[in-house]
């Protein structure tokens, strides 16, 4: 007994001087601020992410996740950016570029005087060594891969050579001309690495990532945590955050606690349960953005009654996506109105959204000779995801709405393997799905989702639809490299696309971030990017 | 018994993997690989060879802790556990140590005290511990203890703040060394945030062997030779304690070992919730990801992990009873 006891006294002892020590860990970060002016008060502190999980690897052009992605962005850079919190593009290590008068040649003049991290120079050899590892087979570090980015946006259709002029002036040799093809070099596998450090660490440059960022890499404790400092020399200027700290907590109330209790500074992917009660907590605000992404219901045109526009516009005004997004979606959707997500550059805010008129969906229907309705199916998805997080209550949804003017609804769903092939092959009459965009160019969602070339079987254009004028105007956006002629083009053909109805869109998912209150200048990236460049804490 | 019952578990998970439908080279690459990928996969994995080569040479690496490379990051399957295994290890560890001694406590009092109050509370109370769900028990610890009374972090292994960097991954043992050379904020902020997940870790085990003891001891302290200590004139404690604890440990200590075993295998949940960097959740995402490497050299460890404790309890049995020897 008397064993126990002294054995409960040391432990107690133990627990009290952890408990006394908890209280003054709190105080450590004020040292740092101490030092720092008046006029700088945006310098200093140390910012903790909490997020859901950890990156595989650090090499960006080789991983695939997001989660690799944060990890990787805060020490690389692009030779082009995106604005933040759009998906507009800005030089970064691209002063400027131009293309050649056939399109195939774009030439990048190179910023000047930036040092990697390990103290080599910028320069055009970077650039080359970066992209030619990637898809020169007989390159030294091509067995590093496998580069799995460059084959996801088809870059080997894209690029024929990449070609260094002198030490600033890079050359893309193009195999077709293709105007996306810039907003490609923005995303994180066009990341420019230091050849130097990829010869010193060699498959290990992915746990040793060597850039040009605002961040330099420290060290990284597997499921735990990565560690950044601050890049004094960061051609973008100042830096404001002394580090940043990359912190996982797998679940998503635990990620919710640590941020109430102070621990952490900026929490990602929040349950959406769990938002109105951050938003009413004082001292946490939360940031919000539609994400790049869509969900809708495609009328296959291939098939009656959906090969006729008033069915199809019937059905856009007997559905309420107000009702399904606030039944389904709750503060994680916005209703959509069109095939493009908001963010998105060339997003037409002209058009106006089909009301919910069910009076105007009889008449329509009517006129087009179903004044009784008719019968359909409608696929629901099988699965969950952020643009559609419950397709069968969606379909639900759907099915009471449209009874009311006389559609009666029969909800089918596959397994989800099973339910792409067939919706590719256009087995369905009305099918549910969506699309996350990559690079943020509007042709990524506009040709590969609604172009009658799309429509081939397997078909990402499930709906089958076929307009000629549509598919005019996105052929000439895609190789016309006038940013403004393109977002005209696009703007029209968003307008063919709201009155040809060969969807419903349903909705946008909303990305919610809470933080403290403190942190400013925080963007969401319409990408998926977390960018902490500018970021500072206020004190 | 050692040798031969790892071999069998070595044994077991090659065949398991091996048999297991499909071929593992295109599970691993998905159905839209290119042939030749496949092929160069299969040669890589050696899967190419007839079964009893593949065994051979499978056996061969496993001597030498090789257990290749993880499909999902290119990283050496033995660096991947090295970084992981020891944080489940140290709270497994705690939770144990919490659990015993609580546990045996509370077991001891209870039998001594049958059918009383006391005895009620905690016999009550290791049901409801038994029936706890951890991930449950563990966000009301975080909740109270944590949000609320600001007693402890919510999660995590060390204070960021601090720039922690391990050697061993067994952050106890780095951190006190650090102790010794005159910095403990690093071992007190080890243990700190030890404290939390090692109770809802702890707590099933805690009530399987407070339940245990206590009927264990009920069960000893019927014997004879107790009444005869007794009648000696010992004073009870010591015959409780003394006497009659020594016999009833027994099979104390073979749950003790079981519930470690299976805490090494199974603290997932609170893994997860804690945010401990450990293993559960790494074989978990391994399993998901259908990384046979990893979930091979996962479960292998995990096992052997499971052996050694065995083969230490059996030698407990020997130190506690001496009548009991080692063959």
């Amino acid at each position: 007994m008397k064993k126990i006891l002294r054995l409960s006294i040391i432990m107690l002892l133990a627990l009290s001087a952890s408990l006394f020590f908890s209280c003054k860990e709190k105080e450590a970060p004020m040292e740092e601020a101490a030092a720092v002016s008046v006029e700088d008060s945006k310098m200093g502190g140390t910012l903790v992410f909490a997020r859901s999980g950890d990156s595989v690897g650090l090499d960006p052009a080789r991983e695939t996740d997001g989660e690799s992605f944060y990890g990787s962005t805060q020490v690389y850079d692009t030779l082009v950016e995106f604005v933040p919190g759009t998906t507009e593009i800005q030089p970064a290590l691209a002063e400027s570029w131009s293309f050649s008068d056939d399109g195939l040649t774009v030439t990048f003049n190179l910023r000047k005087g930036v040092k990697f991290h390990d103290g080599t120079d910028f320069t055009s050899e970077a650039v080359v060594f970066s992209f030619e590892r990637q898809f020169k087979e007989d390159h030294p570090f091509y067995k590093n891969g496998p580069w799995k980015y460059w084959g996801y946006m088809d870059m080997s259709n894209i690029v024929d050579d990449v070609i260094a002029v002198d030490d600033y002036t890079v050359e893309f040799k193009l195999k077709k001309k293709e105007a996306p093809f810039i907003a490609n070099l923005a995303m994180d596998f066009a990341a420019i690495v230091s050849p130097a450090a990829a010869e010193k660490y060699g498959e290990d440059l992915t746990s040793n990532p060597v850039g040009t960022g605002p961040f330099k890499f420290v060290s990284w404790i597997k499921d735990d945590n990565i560690v950044y400092e601050r890049n004094p020399d960061y051609w973008g200027g100042d830096v404001y955050l002394d580090r940043l700290i990359l912190k996982v907590i797998p679940d998503a109330t635990a990620r919710w606690l640590a941020l109430q209790k102070g621990e952490v500074d900026v929490v990602d992917f929040p349950s959406p349960e769990d938002l109105p009660e951050m938003m009413a907590t004082d001292g946490i605000k939360v940031i919000q953005q539609e994400g790049l992404n869509v969900g809708y219901l495609a009328l296959n045109n291939e098939k009656a009654p959906y090969d006729n526009v008033k069915v199809r516009q019937a059905m856009n005004y007997a559905i309420d996506r107000d009702e399904i997004v606030a039944a389904v979606y709750g503060a994680a959707g916005k209703p959509a109105k069109n095939p493009l997500p908001p963010t998105m550059w060339s997003y037409n805010d002209d058009i106006e959204a089909y009301p919910y008129d069910p009076e105007m969906a009889k008449q329509l229907l009517a006129e087009a000779g179903y004044a009784d309705g008719f019968d359909t199916e409608i696929w629901a998805m099988p699965v969950a995801r952020p643009y559609n997080p419950n397709g069968k209550k969606v379909a639900e949804v759907m099915q009471a709405q449209l009874a009311k003017v006389g559609i009666n609804v029969e909800i089918v769903s596959y397994e989800w393997g099973t339910y792409l092939d067939k919706t590719d092959m256009g087995e369905h009459q009305a099918a549910m799905l969506g699309w996350t965009g990559d690079n943020g160019d509007p042709d990524n969602f506009l040709w590969v989702l609604l172009s009658a070339p799309a429509a081939e079987k397997p078909a990402g254009n499930i709906a089958f639809w076929k307009n000629a004028e549509f598919t005019a105007l996105a052929a000439e956006a895609k190789e016309e490299m006038d940013v403004e002629k393109r977002t005209e083009l696009y703007m029209k053909a968003q307008e063919i696309f709201h009155e040809e109805a060969p969807w419903v869109p349903i909705a946008h998912s909303v990305v919610s971030e809470p933080m403290k209150e403190s942190v400013q200048d925080f963007y969401l990236y319409p990408t998926g990017k977390r960018v902490f460049a500018k970021v500072w804490i206020k004190k | 018994m050692l040798f031969p019952t790892l071999f069998g578990v070595v044994t077991l998970v090659f065949f398991m993997i091996a048999l297991s439908p499909g071929d593992p080279a295109r599970v691993m690459l998905g159905e839209r690989a290119s042939k030749e990928k496949i092929e160069k996969l299969r040669a890589d994995l050696g899967l190419d060879k007839p079964l009893i080569q593949q065994y051979g040479l499978y056996l061969t690496r496993i001597v030498r802790l090789d257990f290749g490379e993880s499909i999902k990051s290119g990283q050496k399957v033995w660096d991947e556990i090295k970084a992981r295994y020891p944080a489940t290890i140290e709270l497994a560890l705690c939770a144990m140590i919490f659990a015993s001694v609580l546990g045996v406590w509370i077991g001891v009092i209870s039998a001594t005290r049958k059918n009383t109050w006391i005895d009620y509370t905690s016999m009550v109370g290791a049901l409801f511990g038994v029936s706890m769900p951890v991930f449950w028990l563990a966000l009301v610890l975080i909740m109270i203890f944590s949000v609320n009374l600001n007693l402890f972090p919510t999660g995590g292994r060390m204070n960021l703040r601090l720039f922690f960097q391990p050697e061993t991954n067994f952050y106890l043992i780095d951190t006190f060394k650090l102790l010794l050379k005159g910095e403990p904020e690093y071992f007190l902020s080890a243990l700190h945030h030890l404290i939390l997940p090692s109770v809802a870790l702890g707590t099933i085990p805690l009530a399987i062997i407070a339940r245990t003891t206590r009927s264990s001891m009920l069960e000893v302290l019927k014997q004879d030779y107790v009444k005869t200590v007794r009648s000696a004139g010992i004073k009870e404690q010591r015959v409780v304690f003394r006497y009659a604890l020594r016999n009833a440990l027994m099979p104390v200590i073979t749950v003790i070992g079981l519930q470690f075993g299976m805490l090494l295998a199974g603290a997932l949940l609170t893994e997860t919730i804690f945010a401990w960097p450990g293993i559960g959740k790494w074989i978990y995402q391994a399993i998901e990801a259908r990384d046979y490497p990893a979930v091979q050299g996962g479960i292998i460890v995990i096992s052997t992990s499971f052996v050694l404790i065995n083969l230490a309890v059996d030698v407990l049995y020997s130190v506690i009873n001496p009548k009991i020897r080692l063959q």
